[in-house]
């Protein structure tokens, strides 16, 4: 044995070296996932475009009274993708409604994460009762049709964008809450979790101390993919005039669009942008989420 | 003195000052169909009537092969299973139906050390978080902090008290089952039910370890439940043993006659395949060999559970259970028809 002295750290220097580390290790795989890089990019750009927003088109451009433009016109150098059926520049509308839907997008899904992992570590962790009964909610939230549910809770709650986000936070967590409570089976099942029992450590403990920080991974991964499909939702909502009537969203846009006539009118610079922007964010998130899975699943590898 | 009640088994030897004592304590695992009811089909039976006590820094050994079921009669002991029947008590309190609950102070006075220390050991934790575990879970303050008191356990079981802030990843297999130990050492317990705590170790290390266990018993003046199939370390750590067959107890006796003077055959076989290290004497002696498995605990061979495989099995094993009962002084045998050279 070597004599030197090695001066201990203090536990919370240890615990950041090594998060350090390992945050650098995760960095490693997943920039070798090509597909995941290329999602951050185009996310990046979309998050950076809800950010500036309000420098590169004032609130104004929104306002159907102060519109500018000619109706339904094509585009000119004036309004790079043309004009609304009020005469409002579809860019400016487009990059605002960005803030909607990534708003709505991350803010439901961190509803339906929450929901999901404290369903899933419970009726994973509880056998018996409790346990069957989260499983049985898990399930039949998982059969009822999405839409149905949703619109039917968007009547009841009432337009506005809290309940747009709220609707789709708790219509979305059981397929979080399956994965979560499988991973909770798997991590049950280890041997220091029966040595905690043996310590007397109650549920609270051997969940928050052991299941979590082994169910947060998975999670994580999941949280993008959740949010492709919450940002899908909330399109779909507003383009049933479900959404906030107050705010421009790329579902809104959508909705008027249709509901002016702009498809028979050939207005495509009204459809496409918006279209587009969701099918980009989406499948960002997607390509985002995939690559976490890949880098975090030890399966994969 | 045996104890035989109406049911005619046996009860062993009441010892008054048992730390712990089992009586007749069953477990069986009930297999369902499949299907929305659970309809239950059968049962595994794992432990079956099995009864024993042990005094304060006493070592009992269960010996036995894979799934015998003195695993699960260890976490049966220890309350992590419910017992289907029996009775078990600690410190003469009945402990058979407490709750988790019920059971959380308990767990200060009787801890367990498994037998994976790769699994059993949380990777995201700290050695340092590992073994202080049991002061947070028990609300327990050490006068001196409870860093000192984890430093202060490093030491005591031989790991350098400077490495924990370390990852259980760090340590050898060897280094890692002394973290489990100090774990369940921290409170003090009185009784530590050991789960083939050396099986997973090299055979070097299973000595310092089985040393180390015994260090700390003549230290706090622990009773160990010493679980393994490894019949000379078992030897070598028990002051008695029991020697277990398809979840019922074949034999019970001091550790030297356990091995010196097998009174049942299965205990006489599984002695016989201990090498020895004198060539001259492993090459006279007789080797008892078993043939075919262990039989299904679903569906137990009717009478003496060993029959099928015993060498001197007879018309009356299949028809009457034989019941464990005294057949030397201090040694107890369940069988029709004991090895008699070694009866005196």
């Amino acid at each position: 044995m070597t004599t030197t002295t090695v001066v201990p750290k203090s536990a919370r220097a240890v615990r950041r070296i090594r998060r350090r580390a390992a945050v650098g290790r995760f960095w490693a795989s997943f920039r070798r996932e090509r597909g995941g890089i290329a999602g951050l990019v185009i996310l990046a750009v979309f998050v950076l475009l809800a950010l500036t927003a309000p420098l590169l088109f004032s609130a104004d451009h929104l306002k159907v009274t102060e519109a500018t433009g000619a109706v339904l016109a094509p585009p000119t150098s004036g309004f790079p993708l043309g004009t609304d059926e009020s005469g409002r520049s579809v860019l400016a509308l487009v990059v605002w409604g960005s803030r909607v839907s990534l708003l709505v997008g991350i803010a439901a899904t961190v509803i339906s994460m929450a929901i999901g992992t404290l369903v899933g570590i419970g009726s994973g962790h509880f056998g018996g009762g409790l346990g069957s009964v989260l499983e049985r909610v898990t399930d039949w939230f998982l059969v009822i049709p999405f839409l149905p549910l949703a619109i039917a809770l968007a009547t009841v709650l009432g337009s506005s964008l809290l309940n747009v986000i709220v609707v789709i936070g708790v219509t979305s967590w059981p397929g979080t809450a399956r994965l979560v409570r499988a991973q909770t089976l798997s991590v049950e099942a280890r041997p220091y979790l029966e040595r905690a029992r043996v310590l007397g450590g109650g549920h609270w403990h051997q969940m928050s101390r052991h299941v979590l920080p082994n169910v947060m991974p998975l999670v994580l991964a999941n949280t993008t993919l959740t949010v492709a499909i919450a940002i899908l939702s909330e399109t779909t909502l507003s383009f049933l005039g479900l959404g906030d009537p107050f705010r421009v969203s790329w579902g809104s846009m959508l909705d008027s669009a249709f509901s002016n006539g702009a498809i028979s009118a050939g207005a495509w610079w009204y459809l496409l942008p918006p279209g587009l922007c969701v099918v980009a964010v989406v499948l960002a998130f997607t390509l985002v989420g995939r690559a976490l899975e890949n880098v975090l699943d030890p399966r994969e590898r | 003195m045996t104890v035989v009640d109406e049911k005619g088994s046996y009860q062993g030897a009441r010892r008054e000052d048992a730390l712990l004592r089992v009586t007749e304590v069953q477990k069986y695992f009930p297999i369902t169909g499949g299907g929305v009811l659970k309809r239950k089909v059968g049962d595994v039976k794992a432990v079956e009537n099995i009864s024993f006590d042990i005094v304060p820094g006493e070592t009992l050994g269960i010996v036995g092969e894979s799934g015998c079921g003195k695993s699960t009669a260890g976490r049966t002991v220890m309350k992590l299973l419910d017992p289907t029947a029996g009775k078990i008590e600690f410190e003469g309190r009945d402990i058979t139906n407490l709750s988790r609950k019920e059971m959380v102070p308990l767990r200060r006075e009787m801890q367990m050390i498994f037998q994976d220390p790769y699994s059993s050991l949380n990777p995201r934790h700290t050695v340092g978080a590992i073994i202080s575990a049991p002061f947070k879970v028990q609300g327990v303050k050490p006068a001196r902090g409870v860093q000192a008191e984890v430093q202060d356990l490093m030491a005591r079981v031989g790991l350098n008290p400077e490495h924990f802030n370390r990852y259980p990843n760090e340590f050898s297999g060897g280094q890692r089952q002394r973290i489990g130990i100090a774990r369940a050492i921290a409170l003090r317990p009185k009784l530590i039910v050991c789960d083939e705590p050396v099986s997973a170790l090299d055979v070097s290390i299973q000595a310092q370890v089985v040393n180390l266990l015994e260090d700390l018993q003549d230290e706090f003046r622990l009773a160990y439940v010493f679980i393994a199939h490894d019949l000379s370390v078992v030897r070598h750590i028990s002051d008695r043993i029991a020697v277990m067959y398809l979840g019922r107890i074949m034999e019970i006796a001091d550790a030297e006659r356990i091995y010196d003077g097998p009174l049942h055959p299965y205990t006489h076989a599984l002695t016989s395949a201990v090498p020895l290290p004198d060539p001259n004497a492993e090459r006279g002696r007789e080797r008892i060999l078993l043939r075919g498995d262990l039989p299904s605990p679903i569906n137990p061979p009717s009478g003496c559970v060993f029959r099928t495989r015993c060498p001197k099995a007879q018309d009356l094993c299949a028809e009457e259970i034989p019941l464990l009962r005294e057949l030397a002084p201090g040694h107890y045998g369940a069988c029709h028809f004991p090895e008699e050279k070694h009866l005196i």
